[in-house]
């Protein structure tokens, strides 16, 4: 019978109406988070489109043939493409476990590296996110606003300065 | 509309008060919007929004959402993020109808020299490089620090301005006289005078509105950042928090342990600007890193 209420009041079904305005919890622990599409370069997904039947070559080298516009400045002397990129099914990334990971997580894999970053993130301390204060939020990937081969934040041209107080009688 | 054929502000008050609401506006401050009769409020609002539809040819809906129980709001911003790029500025001056010409601008931001630190005696608002961050420079957007003390309502004479139970300092505008004694004490310069009638390109106007907030403004009187109250008390990130390239803002519910702005307050180094002026300002600077 107790644990029944108890169950109720957790669930919602009983709110009490002087409660003030529900709050959810900023979120924690391992689910899934809500992001938009990641930012792939158009048409180059799903990889297996053209990794499928490919073998895999795992000797680091400077690629000639394809993603020749990738220019990877992100610890470049330490780091290559399958370091991320899963080797056996392309549309995956990989932790360094060798779990695979979707490219919508890709935050976990950053969240390697980046620990400090990871956890701001998902307290919503860094990054962009829009929405509702007290609900429903959309976060950003971490690759919506680093490139994640070059992920420096490029400066942007700033929008007009104000003008200055104009003292003369008009 | 030129000034003959535009009735003086006070007159506007005089006649407002005697045409609808004799009944209604008796009290002031916050008095005049909680403790009148709901009806009459919905009844001075439709006026309001009549009005506004003749003057610009624009269907406006005025909102007069009041405060929500168990919430006090505040701001965090993180200057070791902010780029100094004015997306905040622009994106505030388009939600909030200010005028573009004369030029108003709730939000400035300044940049200052890493070297010199926090520091207004060095602030440059004016700065326009080709591109931002510039080498050696940091950035403090300022506008209206939501004080929880604020030296500006004390020196209203008409009692126009109040800080809200959820901590929003606001300005009724029809009570607003426009002697600008707010803005000589505002120690923030957040406060801004309305010269002229402000003109906004009917197609910018932003339609939705509160009460407290962005409606449209006449000439001669004072207004600010009022933490988008027209978003904010129906659960929204304000504009500036939406429209920041980096994610700089922040925005909350302080009273919530589990908010956002808790997570940087018990988190993270914090400033208030001027604190020894004990305005206690509800807008936080952090450093993330
Ligand atoms: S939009 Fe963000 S980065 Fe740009 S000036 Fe405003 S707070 Fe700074
Ligand atoms: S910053 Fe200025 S306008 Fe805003 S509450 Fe404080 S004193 Fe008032």
């Amino acid at each position: 019978m107790r644990s029944g209420l108890l169950l109720l009041l957790l669930s919602g079904g009983i709110v009490p109406a002087a409660d003030g305005p529900k709050i959810p919890p900023a979120p924690a622990g391992p689910e899934r988070i809500e992001v938009p599409p990641p930012p792939f370069s158009d048409g180059i997904f799903p990889c297996t489109n053209c990794h499928a039947g490919m073998p895999v070559d795992r000797t680091r080298r400077e690629l000639t043939a394809m993603h020749t516009d990738i220019v990877l400045k992100h610890d470049e002397t330490h780091r290559w493409c399958l370091d991320c990129h899963d080797p056996t099914n392309r549309d995956f990334l990989h932790l360094a476990s060798g779990e695979r990971v979707p490219f919508d997580e890709s935050y976990r894999l950053c969240g390697q590296c980046h620990g400090e970053k990871y956890r701001d993130w998902r307290a919503g301390v860094h990054g962009r996110r829009t929405g509702n204060w007290n609900g429903a939020k959309e976060y950003l990937l971490c690759a919506h606003c680093h490139n994640p081969h070059q992920p420096r934040f490029k400066p942007l041209a700033p929008k007009p300065a104000p003008q200055r107080p104009d003292r003369s009688m008009k | 509309m030129t000034d003959s054929e535009k009735p003086s502000r006070r007159m506007f008050t005089a006649s407002a008060g005697a045409a609808f609401a004799g009944m209604v506006l008796t009290a002031c401050g916050p008095k005049r919007l909680y403790e009148v009769p709901q009806h009459k409020l919905k009844a001075s609002i439709a006026e309001m929004e009549r009005r506004y539809k003749e003057q610009l040819g624009k269907d406006i809906q005025v909102s007069d959402q009041g405060p929500m129980p168990g919430v006090h709001f505040a701001f965090a911003l993180d200057i070791s993020r902010c780029i100094g790029c004015r997306r905040c500025v622009y994106g505030c001056v388009a939600e909030n109808n200010q005028s573009r010409d004369p030029q108003i601008h709730w939000i400035r931001v300044f940049s200052m020299e890493k070297e010199k630190g926090v520091d207004f005696t060095h602030a440059d608002p004016y700065y326009n490089p080709p591109e931002v961050p510039e080498e050696g420079h940091f950035y403090v957007p300022v506008g209206c620090q939501q004080c929880e003390n604020p030296p500006c309502t004390k020196v209203c004479p008409t009692g126009a301005t109040w800080a809200e139970k959820d901590g929003i300092v606001v300005i009724d505008y029809d009570w607003c006289i426009g002697c600008r004694y707010c803005m000589a004490a505002c120690p923030y310069g957040a406060r801004h005078f309305n010269w002229k009638a402000p003109t906004i390109p009917e197609n910018e106007i932003n339609p939705h509105t509160h009460y407290l907030g962005n409606r449209p403004r006449p000439k001669g009187v004072v207004e600010k950042c009022t933490f988008c109250i027209q978003r904010s008390r129906e659960g929204r990130y304000p504009a500036c928090v939406e429209v920041c390239p980096v994610g700089a803002r922040k925005f909350g519910n302080i009273l919530d342990p589990n908010s956002e702005i808790r997570y940087i307050i018990e988190h993270k180094r914090v400033l208030v600007l001027k604190e020894e002026l004990n305005t206690v300002p509800r807008f936080f600077y952090f450093y993330a890193t």
